[in-house]
């Protein structure tokens, strides 16, 4: 394990400070009947013995991570100068490709996971309350929008959801505008995505919350009950309490996985709408022109954005840790 | 335990609740009976513009083949496009990856649930750190090496990835069930004049079958479900089912190329189907073991 994720990850931070050579210049004279001039060409033998030589490029330290590609500190300091106002600032701010990522990955993993937390919640407790015959079916059914491949689940609901799909007919029909198409507009892609981040995971909640249930202390709920409690203030001040930990775990789970949402933006073909930092590397590495050090520059970046939405979990589990020994 | 009268649900709540589940089940379900039902039929019935009940007569694909079901998609997909092809890589890789994950998790996990060191604490958090990571993340790293190395675009180098991609996750899943095996009795076995190893051999081998095979079934998933690492490490020839769906739509759109994706996805789909249906109790239980320990 150390030598399969620690070395790959040393080679990708060795990978985003350096940058490809340039190539490498010669000025040759020609000269010809008319007089001579010179010329500048690409010495190919140079370059390609240069770049196979060092094959990781040369050395430029952070400047890749400054460039306009990521973090862009140059661009949001003009940005900042010239605007006049918040939103101008936004707008150009959002532009820019890495913050145009980081909005809508940010947007997505903050809306998903309490939705699907409330959603996964209230599967649980109608499931809980149905006869025994029809749960397993239940949960069966349930299981298939989180086992299938998530390239696979989004590809289904984009044809589904297609002007010409039935679902998309169906929008169009309620909304009563044969040409409203969910594809052209920014707003409306990103809740497809989102109700598809909610599709997606909300079984992963029910089934936590489901077997969490099981545990349920009935005299709690039978005291609560005889204290005049209804059936709503049992969920709120019995049953939710008692599953805090299981929310605790799943919003955790989530929260890191919503962070590299990546499939459902092939899937849906949202390029143009959303991206998200796992798209823009994936983005990089792909194509003709593979460009590893910008890829494995963003990588460093989201590495740092996870490192970030961890580091209050890690913290606690540091001082759980301390307390033992 | 429901039976007592003060626990029974007045109707309209019993309405509320069926109506909610209906919804759900409809919702979690309707999208694979509707592909599955729409890849017998030609593209104009699958994306009507007309009618949408030509999805469900199929009037179009009745008109062509003189049929409401034609199976050219699946053939297409299957022969013309070599879609075999992608199915026998990914069943090759899935049995490599569940193969050795699950042999490298099951000493590992025994080891560290056994040892009582600091150490064990940070390896598993290390772990948890590096299951935290989008996986592309680390492909960057691996692309240039195994550039370099001449390793690219070959499965066994695909493989690798995948399993030290999902060693973390089954490390901890089995160092968690090891766990709950009581240490009593590896002890009892020792005391008896069996070696560490027999131990494990013949006592901890037995009884450990349960939580293996819920951690294979989450690292076949993993394998099977993965589209980054496998559509940016392997060749075009090597493809396994995923990225080759993908590829299917990247292609320059022509008639009929999209119901060959469809046939395609119905055909990865069906698969996952059938081991839900098997192992539906173990992937529940894969799935709460994790969190109910906390």
């Amino acid at each position: 394990m150390l030598l399969f994720i620690a070395f790959p990850l040393v080679s990708v931070v060795l990978q985003s400070v350096h940058t490809p050579h340039e190539a490498v210049l010669v000025t040759v004279e020609t000269c010809g009947p008319f007089g001579c001039s010179q010329e500048t060409a690409i010495d190919q033998d140079a370059t390609s013995a240069l770049r196979t030589s060092e094959p990781l490029g040369r050395f430029v330290g952070f400047d890749i991570y400054l460039d306009r590609a990521h973090l862009a500190v140059g661009e949001v300091k003009e940005a900042w100068a010239v605007a006049d106002n918040w939103d101008g600032f936004f707008d150009a701010i959002g532009n820019l490709p890495f913050y145009r990522a980081m909005a809508f990955t940010l947007t997505f993993t903050f809306t998903v996971t309490p939705i699907l937390i409330i959603f996964g919640l209230m599967i649980a407790l109608g499931v809980n309350a149905l006869s025994e015959k029809i749960k397993g079916v239940v949960i069966f059914v349930s299981l298939l929008p989180m086992i299938v491949t998530p390239l696979i689940g989004s590809l289904i609901l984009f044809w589904m959801i297609d002007s010409r799909g039935i679902l998309g007919n169906a929008i169009q029909w309620l909304a009563a505008d044969p040409d409203l198409s969910l594809k052209a507009s920014t707003i409306l892609t990103w809740v497809m995505l989102i109700v598809y981040g909610v599709w997606h995971s909300a079984p992963f909640a029910f089934v936590v919350f489901y077997a969490g249930l099981q545990t349920l202390p009935m005299d709690q709920i039978e005291s609560a009950r005889i204290d005049g409690a209804s059936r709503w203030q049992q969920v709120r001040y019995v049953i939710v309490p008692h599953l805090m930990p299981l929310i605790t775990f799943v919003a955790l789970i989530q929260l890191m996985d919503n962070f590299r949402v990546f499939e459902p933006i092939v899937g849906f073909n949202a390029e143009a709408h959303a991206t998200s930092l796992s798209w823009i590397i994936f983005n990089d590495l792909g194509g003709e022109t593979r460009q590893l050090s910008a890829a494995a520059t963003s990588s460093m970046l989201t590495i740092f954005g996870v490192a970030i939405l961890l580091s209050p979990v890690l913290w606690r589990t540091w001082q759980d840790f301390k307390g033992k020994s | 335990m429901m039976s007592s009268v003060a626990n029974r649900y007045p109707l309209h709540l019993r309405a509320l609740i069926y109506g909610f589940i209906l919804l759900w089940v409809l919702m979690a379900a309707f999208p694979f009976f509707w592909t599955l039902w729409g890849s017998f039929k030609v593209e104009l019935d699958f994306f009507s513009i007309a009618n949408w009940t030509n999805a469900i007569t199929g009037q179009n694909t009745f008109n062509t083949y003189g049929s409401s079901f034609t199976d050219t998609g699946y053939l297409g997909a299957w022969i013309q496009e070599e879609f075999w092809r992608s199915a026998i890589n990914t069943s090759i890789v899935c049995f490599f990856v569940v193969c050795t994950s699950l042999t490298i998790g099951t000493l590992g996990g025994y080891a560290l649930s056994r040892s009582g060191y600091r150490y064990t604490f940070w390896l598993l958090i290390t772990a948890l750190i590096f299951r935290a990571m989008p996986p592309i993340t680390l492909v960057s790293g691996y692309l240039l090496p195994f550039f370099e190395w001449n390793l690219w675009g070959i499965l066994p180098t695909t493989i690798i990835v995948l399993v030290a991609i999902n060693q973390p996750f089954t490390l901890w899943m089995l160092h968690s069930f090891f766990q709950s095996i009581p240490k009593e009795l590896d002890e009892s076995a020792k005391v008896d004049g069996c070696s560490q190893f027999q131990a494990f051999r013949f006592v901890i081998i037995p009884v450990m079958w349960p939580g293996v095979i819920t951690t294979g079934l989450f690292s076949f998933l993993l394998a099977y479900n993965d589209f980054a690492v496998t559509s940016m490490l392997l060749s075009d020839e090597n493809r396994t089912m995923v990225p080759k769906i993908a590829a299917f739509l990247g292609t320059t759109y022509t008639e009929g190329n999209v119901m060959f994706a469809v046939a395609a996805v119905v055909s990865a789909t069906a698969p996952l189907f059938i081991l839900v249906m098997f192992f539906q109790r173990r992937i529940v239980s894969g799935l709460t073991a994790g969190a109910v320990k906390g």
